[in-house]
């Protein structure tokens, strides 16, 4: 062997200049310097194939889907269920009927919340959701409580952001009706071990609910292997349009589940004495869809396997390690949520700065991060802060960007200093 | 941009060093501003003399320093004003801060002093509900209004 060197098989990284030239926004300029984009979390930028697949769709086919015989509505309905088969890949369901279009991923846990959870929740009954969730997926939840005498059961996390595995483990009993719990923490970053967690929920004969809000955009999803009940996901986190997500469920459960919205589109038939509703997945989707947006979102879906979700994530583990030790050079700088699996979000805080103070700095330099609670006051009240900044990363930042950062965080420092 | 302008000397030391921060025991007037936004709470209270001026005026509270320093110079402006001269000198503020011109009339001529230093917020319509919030506490405990004060 000598002389030869050694050699490991590696799937080719991510090449991106190439996937940065396919972002139109990522050419502009903020306040005279180019945008460094750091608040994917909150939205991430759209393709081109996105973009144009819209675009594409109001000028060539637009028309209202599952009803008319012409030609354009057989089209934009093709295109429409389409979308769904692409997002049952995506999301590795089962069944194209798996796939409710919904507004969001909050519209999804809210749909779950009030159909499988009206119609199964009773007096002291638990749901079980953890420290580090999004509002959206602790709020749904107290509703659901308050209106069925349920009770809402928390459980903690450490100090790095992990949920702590043998509490929540522990919390879990008869009562137990749903755990709801996120794939990925927005706030901190976390990477929860959804696989194991869900096998100790039905263990314990409860549901389980993702909220993948968070996750789509950076991980590999495969709800089968998972062996969850019910995925959430949105659109516009997984560089689709705003407005659409999806809620996957497992078919025997959502023909349990009652409709959640009445309307046009979820009957099969009307009389004044009786409605026959529609079947699943139609049964849940009420009115006339985000047909432009579930193409775009499905557009986003094809657009990002083509792209490999695997090198996706080795690039943003590789500028999570860079980024945390650049940041974490910076005295003054403490890093929020040290999860040892965890998804490529940095939310820190300065010394004797305010977020929104290094949040406008920042921005004069063109670089776009959050500040604020995230939309998740437990999580930061759980770390005795009011606010991070947060800087979430995507699959088109590079090292150069977080440069930028770690430089204009030293700005903020030498204003307040 | 530059940030001088927005985060001037004055400011930054009425952040470092905000005047009147504390708790006053059993206040004549008190209320509790919030930002749900962005989370920034300010308490705000107050002692009257007899004629009705503000005696004494202290405030508590978290938040960015453009929210802490508009507390801090708030506190010092208003010492010894009456109710009304408060709420003209808040509404010239707050045109000020949102940049509505200075209008003619009484409130045209009411003279900002120290408050000037917050001028640069009008080209950074994010903050603007930094710099009011005070105010708008501090008008609600001078009304007797018992909810708490929100900027949305």
């Amino acid at each position: 062997m000598s002389g030869a060197p050694a050699t490991t098989v590696r799937a080719p990284g991510l090449d991106v200049e190439r996937i940065r030239a396919e972002f139109p926004i990522l050419a502009r300029t903020v306040n005279g310097r180019p945008l460094v984009y750091l608040d994917n979390a909150a939205t991430a930028q759209k393709p081109h194939a996105v973009i144009d697949t819209i675009s594409s769709y109001y000028r060539t086919i637009n028309a209202n889907i599952h009803r008319g015989v012409h030609h354009l509505s057989v089209k934009a309905t093709d295109g429409y269920e389409q979308a769904r088969r692409t997002m049952q890949r995506f999301l590795g369901a089962a069944r194209p009927e798996e796939i409710i279009f919904v507004r969001s991923a909050t519209e999804g846990i809210n749909l779950v919340a009030q159909t499988w959870g009206r119609a199964n929740l009773r007096q002291d009954d638990e749901v079980l959701i953890t420290h580090l969730e999004h509002h959206s997926n602790i709020v749904p939840w107290q509703i659901l409580c308050e209106q069925t005498g349920a009770r809402l059961v928390v459980a903690p996390i450490n100090d790095a952001g992990e949920v702590i595995q043998d509490e929540f483990r522990a919390l879990l009993n008869e009562r137990t009706k749903i755990a709801a719990f996120a794939h990925v923490s927005n706030a901190l970053g976390t990477i929860n071990p959804v696989k194991a967690m869900i096998e100790a929920a039905h263990n314990a004969g409860a549901k389980v609910l993702i909220d993948g809000a968070q996750a789509a955009p950076h991980l590999a999803i495969d709800v089968r292997d998972l062996g969850a009940d019910f995925y959430v996901v949105t659109g516009h986190k997984m560089f689709g349009p705003t407005g659409i997500g999806v809620v996957w469920g497992r078919h025997e459960l959502l023909e349990q589940m009652p409709p959640y919205q009445g309307g046009g589109e979820m009957i099969l038939s009307v009389t004044f004495e009786k409605t026959i509703y529609n079947k699943v997945p139609h049964k849940f989707e009420a009115g006339t869809p985000h047909i432009a947006g579930a193409i775009g979102l499905g557009a986003a879906a094809k657009w990002l396997m083509d792209v490999g979700l695997d090198r996706v994530a080795a690039h943003e583990h590789d500028l999570l390690e860079y980024g945390t030790a650049r940041l974490t050079e910076i005295p003054g700088v403490t890093i929020i949520g040290t999860a040892a699996e965890k998804a490529s979000i940095l939310s820190f805080t300065i010394d004797g700065v305010h977020p929104h103070d290094a949040g406008t700095i920042l921005d004069q330099d063109g670089i776009a991060v959050r500040t604020g609670h995230h939309c998740a006051q437990p999580v930061m009240e759980r770390f005795g802060i009011d606010a991070t900044v947060r800087a979430s990363l995507a699959l088109y930042n590079t090292k150069r960007e977080i440069d930028a950062l770690v430089e204009g965080v030293r700005k903020v420092i030498e204003v307040f200093g | 941009m530059d940030m001088s302008e927005l985060y001037q000397e004055l400011i930054l030391d009425h952040n470092k060093r905000p005047r009147n921060r504390r708790i006053m025991e059993s206040p004549d007037r008190t209320a509790e501003g919030f930002n749900p936004l962005c989370g920034d709470r300010v308490t705000v209270y107050v002692h009257m003399d007899d004629a009705g001026r503000v005696s004494e005026i202290t405030f508590e509270g978290s938040g960015c320093a453009i929210s802490t320093a508009s507390a801090s110079l708030m506190t010092e402006a208003v010492k010894g004003m009456k109710r009304e001269q408060i709420e003209a000198l808040a509404a010239r503020f707050h045109d000020e801060v949102t940049g509505v011109p200075a209008p003619g009339g009484a409130n045209g001529n009411i003279k900002l002093g120290k408050l000037e230093a917050l001028a640069g917020v009008k080209k950074y319509p994010a903050r603007v509900k930094c710099a009011t919030l005070a105010w708008h506490t501090l008008k609600a405990a001078l009304a007797d209004r018992q909810e708490i004060v929100s900027t949305e």
